[in-house]
């Protein structure tokens, strides 16, 4: 009995721990779509980039021999400076000429870029998976419970929780995310009431880019090891939860990202590992028939 | 003085990507040997290469606002060139004459790796053709085609597996097996809009891979299926070169038959249903077009096409398994629709040939085709957002309407 229940706490938390990353890259997502209804597919590929830095970073501090967790932060940090401005940058190049064009043709140049950073990483690194080295310690009072949840798991939570309180701060209470809520809601009124929209539309790409390098740091340190091919996956599945959400709802993406990861946990647990991804499209395409603008989504209603 | 304002601005570019590319391009890691490898040339090329392109890439920003413009303004400028040809007989009759005859003369006169680089182009012609039916014609963004173009391959590899059934009988029922799972998959989501149809036929399209991969008891699962035979003429087998030059003819034919399909739909009463849905639903349904059936009829027709390309996969490569059913092949299918020109046949077949012909000719750059063909994606929608061949809407024109509007004003 006591080992069914523990078992079921491991996936429980497991599918948080999924959840929680899942969540760091879908807000990106979501932001992204809220603002200019593109789905960025090079998104993955920031969150990619970010892993990379912060492999580069952590190695070289670590061969220099530092304290590791001051490895970690530094390397994160600099992860998300690097991540922002590639998200900057990408748009800059890739959407920004495409504003007013038909949102297929941004489409394609968002998977255009996709391709051009997954080769770009790939040709100027490697293509073999590379070793992250193991940075957060274990700590000594989850002892007793390391067969449930293991310390990474534990630093994945806690910032994630982090980074979510600060995002709803930085949306709900300042100036920036004021204007960002009126730039989702109508561009051209949110113009007129004087929001320079190019701006939003940055810092919407450098926040969303930012939390995925956080992610991206998280995951490599938790797995263990990184290539130029784990953007795309990721991508896909944190586009999925925050479809699932509803697209363009921040508290959607999170609670989306949560939903898949525990569907993904249990459905492996207890069922069959083969079908863990039909299992969690099949869920999607469920969830989208029944309520098809998401779980959070606003029902968009038409005015002719 | 605005020389020097541009210089600035380029130079602050070049800066900016210096440090931007500057832990992924010159820094690489050995964790193994503990070694850091720093590769600091490539720090100057990027600069130069950044410095030099921003003047380019103004310059054309600039050329292509000067276009809106104009467009603006009234002045359309010339036809575009896709159109003029079409218009004037003169050069479309000799040129179709042209083109007839390069097709007929191209498996005897090149080498059969040509012929069969070409038939994979084909294959994608018919793909792209049908998927423009849904995403060109009918507006319904489908990320998930690739999985009817995976029906129609193991409905001929499996069919002919079990119950030895040959690939004329199989085409057909490729083809029908497509439309059904076109219908099938299709009603359930066509009630969703835009980006949640795109995801949904995304994991269809996954969905059907995986099964294929993991149900081994009844595709093989991932070592896939091979000795697929070749289509055979009245039950004559053909040596392996012989038969290249039957499967490229009889693709030839399909291509021309659904070239014909797809441009009398486009102007019947369901094309043009089809294309009044893309631009207004409400205003569609309003006039009375049954939403549902009409957009379901171009999920399924789009999704025969697929299936039927399918079998002729399977036939062509002899060899299938899950690995050539992707999310990218739909990507790629989508991108041939949207490189060529959305909703334009010629746009399409353009499209295919470029995207097929382009990377195999680009070998010689093999490590940087992939890199390539991104930037080039990127820079066509950024620079050409209709594609190679912008589809032209017919329009009915009021000879001498404008001149009694004038007398109004």
């Amino acid at each position: 009995m006591l080992f069914i229940m523990d078992y079921f706490l491991e996936l429980l938390l497991g599918g948080l721990t999924r959840g929680s990353i899942y969540a760091l890259i879908a807000l990106g997502y979501t932001m992204v779509y809220g603002i200019i209804q593109l789905i960025n597919f090079a998104h993955g590929e920031i969150y990619m980039i970010g892993a990379f830095t912060a492999l580069i970073v952590a190695s070289i501090l670590t061969m220099l021999g530092w304290n590791h967790i001051a490895i970690i932060v530094i390397a994160a940090f600099i992860a998300v400076i690097y991540s922002s401005a590639y998200g900057y940058t990408v748009e800059k190049i890739a959407y920004k000429p495409l504003r007013h064009a038909p949102r297929l043709s941004a489409l394609i140049s968002a998977i255009g870029m996709s391709l051009f950073l997954q080769n770009y990483v790939l040709l100027a690194q490697t293509s073999d998976f590379l070793p992250f080295p193991s940075l957060i310690p274990d700590f000594e009072f989850l002892e007793p419970y390391a067969h449930i949840i293991r310390s990474t798991e534990i630093v994945i939570l806690v910032t994630t929780t982090i980074v979510m309180i600060l995002l709803t701060f930085l949306i709900k209470f300042t100036k920036i995310g004021k204007a960002m809520r009126a730039t989702a809601q109508d561009r051209n009124m949110a113009m007129l009431v004087g929001v320079d929209v190019n701006r939003v539309i940055s810092v919407t790409f450098i926040v969303g880019s930012a939390t995925a390098a956080l992610g991206g740091v998280l995951i490599a340190s938790h797995i263990g090891q990184i290539n130029f091919y784990i953007g795309f996956i990721a991508g896909i599945k944190a586009f999925v939860a925050a479809v699932l959400g509803g697209i363009g709802s921040i508290p959607g993406a999170v609670l989306g990202s949560l939903v898949l990861g525990w569907t993904e946990s249990f459905f492996t647990g207890y069922v069959s590992s083969d079908y863990e991804d039909v299992f969690a499209f099949l869920f999607l395409v469920f969830i989208l028939i029944f309520k098809p603008s998401g779980i959070m989504g606003r029902s968009e209603q038409e005015k002719v | 003085m605005i020389k020097i304002d541009e210089i600035k601005k380029s130079f602050f570019v070049s800066l900016w990507f210096m440090f931007l590319t500057f832990p992924i391009m010159v820094i690489r890691v050995n964790t193994i040997e503990n070694v850091v490898e720093w590769r600091w040339e490539r720090m100057f090329f990027i600069g130069v290469g950044i410095f030099i392109l921003s003047f380019v890439w103004r310059y054309l920003i600039k050329r292509k606002e000067l276009g809106i413009k104009k467009a603006e303004a009234g002045d359309i400028g010339k036809v575009p060139l896709g159109q003029r040809i079409f218009e004037e007989r003169r050069i479309y009759i000799p040129a179709l004459i042209a083109v007839a005859v390069f097709i007929i003369v191209f498996p005897f006169t090149f080498s059969m790796y040509q012929t069969t680089i070409m038939l994979t182009a084909l294959i994608y012609i018919m793909c792209g053709l049908g998927l423009n039916i849904v995403v060109g014609l009918a507006g319904l963004l489908d990320l998930g085609y690739v999985a009817f173009y995976a029906v129609g391959a193991y409905s001929y590899a499996l069919l002919n597996y079990h119950f030895g059934v040959s690939f004329w009988f199989a085409l057909p029922i490729g083809a029908s097996i497509g439309f059904f799972f076109g219908i099938l998959l299709g009603y359930p989501v066509l009630r969703l809009r835009g980006d949640y149809l795109a995801i949904v036929t995304l994991g269809f399209g996954e969905i059907i891979r995986l099964i294929l991969e993991n149900w081994n008891e009844f595709s093989f699962g991932p070592s896939g299926i091979a000795n697929i035979p070749r289509p055979g003429f009245f039950g004559i087998q053909f040596s392996l070169h012989s038969a290249t030059i039957y499967i490229y003819f009889v693709m030839i034919a399909l291509v021309i038959f659904t070239i014909f399909v797809v441009s009398r739909l486009q102007n019947s009463r369901l094309g043009r249903a089809w294309i009044a849905l893309r631009e207004d639903e409400v205003a569609c349904q309003a006039m009375g077009i049954d939403k549902t059936k009409t957009k379901l009829t171009a999920f399924a027709l789009g999704a025969t096409w697929a299936g039927m390309a399918g079998v002729l996969f399977a036939a062509k490569t002899t060899f299938i398994n899950p690995a050539s059913f992707t999310l990218w092949e739909s990507i790629f299918f989508l991108c041939v629709v949207v490189l060529g020109g959305m909703g334009s046949v010629t746009g399409v077949i353009l499209g295919a040939l470029v995207l097929v012909l382009l990377p195999e000719y680009l070998r010689v750059f093999s490590e940087y085709r992939i890199l390539v063909f991104g930037a080039v994606l990127v820079i066509m929608m950024v620079f050409r957002p209709g594609g190679i061949i912008t589809n032209v809407r017919r329009t009915y024109k009021f000879e001498g309407l404008g001149e009694n509007n004038k007398n109004y004003h």
